[in-house]
């Protein structure tokens, strides 16, 4: 069985495009709604292809690109997305266009691109990719059920390097949809991720990639131990869940150096991350979706903070939850949830 | 015929999303296809689209396309010959 | 790779509501196509397509859903599929073992939303159906609704999704991640992918004719259909009849174009034949093969071109079954999954039907006659947008 390794590393986020300094500079603080910061595309995308890409695909491009070009690898041999919504935008503009002109005259540029494997298939045809290209689409554990597949890949030797990544972008309707059903907070609401004081989420967009492969190298920046998804938890406790995937990996609560929490200030779900903040009151905190907003996968910035800090050592000031610091970051386990459901574990090890 | 040239390269550039070309650009007998504009088998049926909806002309066939949207000449003399809006 | 065994199946779709009633209008050469009836669209009555003849008031109170609940018709046929699929396995208790779904769809609850998307504003009590308009969403209720809480997954790749997750299925039980998985795939018509499909101009206005050099598109169609996976353990456990194996798989990208096979057919050639070597299978071995043969021009040539190039002279027996069921996108590769087990149990090849005349280009002739033999493997291909290729082997037990 081959060892995992995370080597490459690129995202579009509301905070900005990924670099070496993302967690040391300044940040956007969140309002109600969150739109990305995006790159100049131009540069990257000719304008025949860049007239039809939804900002999901443009983020994907750009992010798989940095992502490449940080492992240094030109082609991977395998794509595996994962997006909670998928191409909204693409697709509220048909379903928009499909009522208001009673099926007539409808173009079919915004159907084709509305199928939720288009980044996969987008970044395929740029790349000219031909190996296996899977996109999982399962809510807030989208990114992990793809990191899943990923790592089984590479572990059975069925790839020797996998292009992941997880996309979701905001779109119109579905915003004031998810607004009306509370799912979002109110404009001018206060945000408060550490004691969450409101319901919902303060919505965000991006895409992160990473070049997962079997060879470790200098630039590596992490090791994938193992990952976890569920529904529910089985035994409708929390404890018993994390518990049990520590011993599967031969662990106890003290060999995590960090905990990364899916904190997304929403009070109506907050307790389940208290719970499991209990359990580690000793060990340093850290959350990030302050800085990402919350969509179904936004877990993938956090992939990308646990990625950047196990590489440097560190963990930067912006994302600590709590004073405690580490003597080494050596295990680190992220996990995540939204509404009670689509739950994850993630361990990486330096 | 050239007010339907000018407004046939308004609507394309309009409905292709082609941001960064103006009407100037896009020459009467410049191919549309393959070299020249570089519009592919989706933009031809958006093309076929805009026919019937400005212009009430029906194409059942998406290969019929091909010869009318050779240039904006031939798509232009095509028009005026078959619209009926 | 070890192969895994399938120990039950569920299916609803155009040609009936289980696999026997499915399996007799296939050998019965009896289609599923009519003009369409449900759906309230411009095309209601012009277009053919392959509905389900259950209403969503027949499926809920069949599965008995509360009347207050937010199933759309996809989550309905999916619930009823992968019900059929468990009932079929024998199972009483899901968590007995560590059981898991995959289940994909590409319409989701869009049939739903559709319907209401101007409406959500001026009437709240539709505010429930806000959230079942995800893929993931339909996975849930499904997962819900058999009490699987543990590993749950949804694929969205449009009509490859299904075989991409019985691969998957496949994988997890031979890493041992799952020892038991309910694999499949459903979708229900909308006018979403109705009106999608027609802008692209590849709709028949007639009953679809895979192969057929007059072929002139798909006529879609609604569907769901699931298979559960087992590990040898749990077999050893339960000593339970296997129906067939999963022998074989693979899924490359044509990487050519957004919607459009390209001409010579790569992503289907490559699909296809690292399938047969995942099953460490020779070509000769394929008894039947069970084609996506959607009746579009592109598809049906770039398909042909791919068995060519990889069969050679010795095309084997093979057959598009959507001249029956429509096209039914996400849940394509998960009936014809069912009717390939079908096949490999009663040795039937089944007709392709409507097919007169082999395409110009290269001269293919379908099985057009129910035609008994023998058969070990079936090898069956879905191939979806984004140039997503999936071919998955099916072995006899």
């Amino acid at each position: 069985m081959k060892n995992v390794y995370i080597n490459g590393v690129g995202a579009v986020t509301v905070q900005g495009v990924y670099d070496e300094n993302f967690f040391g500079k300044e940040t956007v603080p969140l309002n109600n709604v969150n739109y990305a910061q995006h790159p100049s595309y131009k540069n990257w995308i000719t304008p025949a292809m860049i007239r039809r890409m939804s900002t999901a695909v443009k983020m994907g491009i750009y992010a798989s690109q940095t992502a490449l070009d940080d492992a240094q690898l030109t082609t991977p041999e395998t794509i595996i997305t994962g997006t909670g919504m998928g191409c909204l935008q693409d697709s509220e503009k048909f379903l928009r266009s499909l009522i208001e002109n009673q099926e007539q005259f409808l173009t079919p540029t915004s159907f084709i691109q509305s199928t939720h494997n288009t980044v996969g298939a987008q970044i395929a045809l740029r790349l000219q990719c031909k190996g296996y290209n899977f996109t999982y689409v399962n809510g807030a554990n989208s990114f992990e059920n793809a990191l899943l597949d990923a790592k089984l890949q590479i572990q059975n030797s069925e790839t020797q390097n996998v292009l992941l990544g997880g996309i979701d972008e905001i779109s119109d309707y579905t915003l004031s949809l998810l607004e009306k059903i509370q799912h979002i907070k109110k404009e001018g609401e206060s945000i408060d991720f550490k004691n969450p004081q409101t319901n919902g989420v303060p919505f965000g967009e991006g895409a992160a990639f990473f070049v997962l492969s079997d060879e470790k190298t200098a630039e590596t920046y992490a090791e994938i131990k193992d990952v976890s998804v569920f529904n529910t938890p089985n035994k409708q406790d929390i404890k018993t869940e994390i518990n049990d995937f520590l011993h599967q990996n031969q662990l106890e609560l003290e060999d995590i150096d960090a905990i990364i929490l899916g904190k997304n200030g929403d009070m109506a779900f907050d307790a389940v991350y208290k719970e499991v903040a209990e359990m580690f009151h000793k060990t340093p905190q850290i959350y990030y979706k302050h800085l990402s907003g919350e969509y179904n996968t936004a877990s993938a910035i956090g992939f990308l903070a646990a990625s950047h800090l196990i590489k440097k050592q560190t963990i930067p000031v912006m994302l600590q939850l709590n004073p405690i610091q580490p003597v080494e970051i050596k295990k680190v386990l992220l996990f995540n949830q939204y509404r009670a459901t689509d739950f994850s574990f993630v361990l990486l090890s330096q | 015929m050239e007010a339907l040239k000018r407004e046939l390269k308004e609507r394309i550039i309009e409905v292709l999303n082609l941001e960064d070309i103006a009407v100037d650009d896009i020459q009467d007998n410049d191919p549309l296809f393959g070299d020249g504009l570089g519009l592919d088998s989706i933009d031809a049926l958006e093309l076929i689209v805009l026919m019937d909806k400005e212009y009430g002309i029906k194409l059942s066939d998406p290969k019929e396309g091909k010869s009318i949207f050779q240039s904006i000449e031939t798509m232009a003399q095509y028009i005026s010959e078959n619209r009926t809006k | 790779m070890k192969k895994v065994a399938i120990t039950g199946m569920g299916i609803i779709s155009a040609i009936g509501n289980d696999s026997e009633e499915n399996f007799n209008a296939l050998i019965q050469k009896k289609t599923g196509i009519a003009p369409l009836q449900n759906v309230a669209s411009v095309f209601t009555h012009k277009l053919k397509a392959g509905e389900v003849k259950k209403t969503n008031s027949d499926l809920i109170a069949e599965l008995r859903l509360p009347e207050d609940n937010s199933y759309t018709r996809t989550a309905l046929l999916g619930v009823y599929a992968a019900k059929q699929a468990v009932q079929n396995a024998g199972i009483e208790d899901i968590n007995e073992y560590t059981t898991g779904l995959i289940s994909s769809t590409s319409v989701g609850g869009m049939d739903f939303t559709e319907k209401h998307f101007f409406e959500y504003f001026k009437d709240s009590s539709l505010d429930k159906y806000i959230t079942s308009h995800d893929a993931g969403d339909t996975s849930n209720k499904i997962a819900a609704y058999l009490g699987i809480k543990g590993y749950v997954s949804t694929i969205s790749t449009a009509c490859s999704s299904a075989a991409n997750a019985i691969m998957l299925g496949a994988r997890l039980i031979n890493a041992g991640k799952l020892d038991r998985v309910i694999v499949g795939g459903t979708d229900a018509l909308s006018k979403f992918t109705i009106n999608g499909f027609n802008s692209l101009m590849i709709l028949s206005d007639d009953y679809n004719k895979p192969f057929d050099d007059g072929r002139n598109g798909l006529n879609l169609g609604e569907a769901a259909a699931y298979l559960v996976l087992e590990s040898e353990e749990s077999l050893r456990q339960s000593q339970k009849k296997v129906l067939a194996y999963v022998s074989g798989f693979a899924n490359t990208n044509d990487a050519f174009h957004q919607t459009a096979s390209s001409e010579n057919g790569e992503g289907a050639y490559l699909a296809m034949e690292k399938a047969l070597k995942v099953a460490q299978l020779n070509k000769e071995a394929v008894d039947y093969v069970n084609v996506h043969g959607t009746a579009t021009p592109n598809n049906d040539l770039s398909e042909g071109r791919a068995l060519v190039r990889l069969f050679k002279e010795k095309v084997p027996d093979f057959s598009s079954t959507k001249a029956y069921t429509g096209h039914t996108l996400a849940a394509a590769a998960a009936i014809e999954a069912v009717y390939s087990v079908l096949a490999l149990q009663h040795g039937v090849v089944y007709p392709n039907l409507h097919f007169k005349t082999p395409m110009k280009e290269i001269p293919l002739i379908p099985n057009t006659e129910l035609k008994q033999k023998q058969i070990q493997h079936v090898l069956s291909n879905s191939f979806g947008f984004g140039g997503n290729c999936s071919s998955i082997i099916f072995s006899k037990a």
